[in-house]
């Protein structure tokens, strides 16, 4: 086995890592350097003019009102999702407590597990193109079910107004990651031994109780994982916006990755678009870290 | 809650008594009113959640099945009675959007960029990973970290180069172009995830084959491959799924109209649609487009969750 080893490491490594340095990382690399010029995209000459670029950020209030609006993001996706996720998977896998003191599962879990989950199997596009319709002021099937029910006052233009826009899109985010979490935090349930959740249950203690004295803390790694990564979801946010609104009313929707878009691809500023992409990595990279040390416990160990 | 807590104290020493009484024998309710009080307690909050558990199934399948039934009416009907029912079938929205709104052409670009993309992905993916599992070098870590840091980067940081790298080997607006590049984005993944998986294989099967006279090559594809099979099906679907639905990546390299892949297609046959008001056929695109995902995952719809929730945890 130790012989021919050479051989087989180059025909295994070298198309891979070829093809990745191209496209992968001599881009991310290039990136940091073009941050650095004035280069206008359309023609090819341009200079460095070192920091230039991050001190012309910080007096735009365009990637200013961006910024705020991922850390709004930033702030309620996980909140939203995470709890939204923990309470519907506590229903569903030790919800029901058949007359006696046994935990089990509510009846049908597994079909609800199916719906909520099939949310996750559509693209980002779909699901944006679908609940622009939703919200569609005239035709939606939100505006017509609270016409319906008599609270017209209600109907709103929820992507056209300034007002509602963001909120409009927070919830289709949160619409179409929770049922992954659901199923996320039920695959982890599932690993806690029952008779925790029935002793808790001779005990006494209510459901909010067992969620959030037993269930959180049991789950705790499965949570962190799922913060991080919903974080990183709400720093990004490109695609489902870019389909949906473009960043508007009045930018009240837009985000750091369509501002570098539109900089980059609608104004052709490539210096200062690839700046904004190097800010949007250390933001990144730093929530990343933060929220790993932030959200570090002891962890409980089973069995 | 401290009142739940204090209510539930005498119910706690009743529901303990029983304990000692044989498993199989039902436990009696507790005597007494608090234990009463708890049944009814518990009663009305399993109402209370089954009705929770009830509303979000609603209203993750009502937009769903919205958008299927909206594909059968006219525009009128879409327009005038957004709740009711398509007063007939209208099959001809599909073939309008098929042909006239692009779909079919949406389709076929993105089976022909997966049937590459994926292939490409999983072979590339898997013997790298095998190799970083299974063998150390000179700079087998540095590799490996070079890869898997790829993970830390937003997409949108390398636009503008990506823009320039791939037009200048003249593969900006080709369907071979998005292919590699859809590749060389999965790598990070496939590789951390695959070098994951070939390391829990035990040496002792490569070793046997090896005194059994196969060479490293056979041994790859012969004997760990195969038993890599679990892990490749999580990757595979993972990747399956994220190439199906890449939105950014065509939205940066691909401009002409007859190239763009569904997700990309879609959202702008969405914007056309909103100016020439031909809502039937935009909701029978969306619809084509929707269904075979939502039918491979109402068939495989254990391995699509395990798989994607296995891809999160590692």
């Amino acid at each position: 086995m130790r012989h021919g080893k050479y051989p087989l490491l180059l025909a295994f490594l070298l198309p891979p890592l070829a093809l990745y340095g191209y496209f992968v990382v001599s881009p991310y690399a290039q990136s940091f350097l073009i941050a650095m010029t004035n280069w206008q995209g359309l023609s090819p000459a341009y200079e460095f003019v070192g920091f230039d670029n991050f001190k012309r950020m910080m007096g735009d209030e365009y990637v200013w009102n961006a910024l705020l609006n991922n850390l709004w993001l930033l702030v309620l996706l996980p909140l939203l999702t995470i709890a939204l996720g923990l309470f519907l998977a506590t229903m569903l896998n030790v919800g029901g407590r058949g007359g006696r003191s046994t935990v089990t599962g509510v009846r049908g879990s597994a079909l609800y597990k199916v719906i909520y989950f099939a949310p996750q199997m559509l693209s980002v596009s779909i699901v944006g193109v679908l609940w622009a319709e939703v919200y569609n002021p005239r035709s939606g099937l939100l505006n017509s079910a609270l016409r319906a029910l008599g609270l017209d006052g209600l109907a709103k233009v929820w992507l056209g107004d300034p007002a509602y826009a963001f909120w409009a899109v927070l919830a289709v985010m949160v619409w179409a990651n929770v049922g992954f979490y659901v199923v996320l935090f039920g695959a982890a349930m599932q690993s806690v031994p029952r008779d925790i959740y029935e002793a808790a249950a001779l005990d006494g203690a209510s459901r909010l109780t067992t969620l959030v004295r037993i269930t959180v803390p049991l789950l705790w790694d499965t949570i962190q994982v799922a913060w991080v990564y919903l974080a990183i979801l709400a720093l990004d946010g490109f695609a489902l916006i870019h389909v949906m609104t473009r960043g508007g009313p009045n930018f009240s929707t837009d985000v750091v990755g369509l501002r570098l878009y539109t900089e980059a691809f609608g104004d052709y500023k490539w210096g200062y678009a690839s700046a904004i992409g190097v800010v949007m990595f250390f933001v990144t990279l730093s929530v990343t870290v933060l929220s790993l040390r932030l959200t570090r416990r002891e962890r409980i160990e089973l069995s | 809650m401290s009142e739940q807590t204090m209510d539930a104290a005498p119910a706690t020493v009743a529901a303990r008594s029983p304990q000692n009484a044989p498993a199989d024998r039902p436990v009696k309710p507790a005597a007494g009113e608090a234990g009463r009080g708890r049944k009814v307690f518990d009663g009305t909050l399993n109402v209370f959640s089954h009705a929770f558990l009830v509303v979000w199934g609603l209203l993750t399948a009502l937009p769903l099945l919205w958008v299927v039934l909206s594909s059968f009416k006219d525009d009128a009907e879409i327009l005038g009675d957004p709740w009711g029912l398509p007063s007939a079938l209208r099959f001809d929205n599909f073939a309008r959007a098929w042909t006239h709104g692009n779909i079919g052409q949406y389709f076929v670009n993105t089976g022909i960029v997966l049937a590459g993309s994926l292939t490409l992905t999983m072979l590339l993916g898997a013997t790298a990973a095998y190799a970083l599992a299974r063998y150390k070098f000179f700079g087998s870590r540095l590799v490996y970290f070079v890869f898997v840091g790829g993970m830390m980067f937003p997409v949108v940081l390398a636009f503008v180069p990506l823009f320039k790298i791939v037009g200048g080997v003249g593969l900006r607006d080709t369907l071979p172009g998005l292919m590699l590049i859809y590749t060389a984005y999965s790598l990070p993944f496939t590789v951390f995830f695959l070098t994951a998986f070939f390391r829990t294989l035990p040496d002792a099967v490569a070793e046997a084959a090896y005194i059994d006279g196969c060479g490293p090559f056979r041994t790859f594809f012969r004997v760990m491959l195969p038993m890599a099979k679990p892990g490749l099906i999580s990757v595979g679907i993972f990747n399956f799924l994220g190439h199906w639905n890449q939105y950014l990546l065509p939205v940066v390299l691909i401009t002409s109209d007859e190239k763009q892949v569904l997700a990309q297609g879609l959202a702008n046959l969405a914007i056309s649609e909103g100016y020439r008001g031909d809502y039937s056929r935009l909701f029978a695109g969306l619809t084509l487009a929707m269904l075979p995902v939502l039918v491979v995952y109402a068939v495989f719809q254990r391995q699509v969750q395990s798989g994607l929730t296995a891809g999160q945890m590692k």
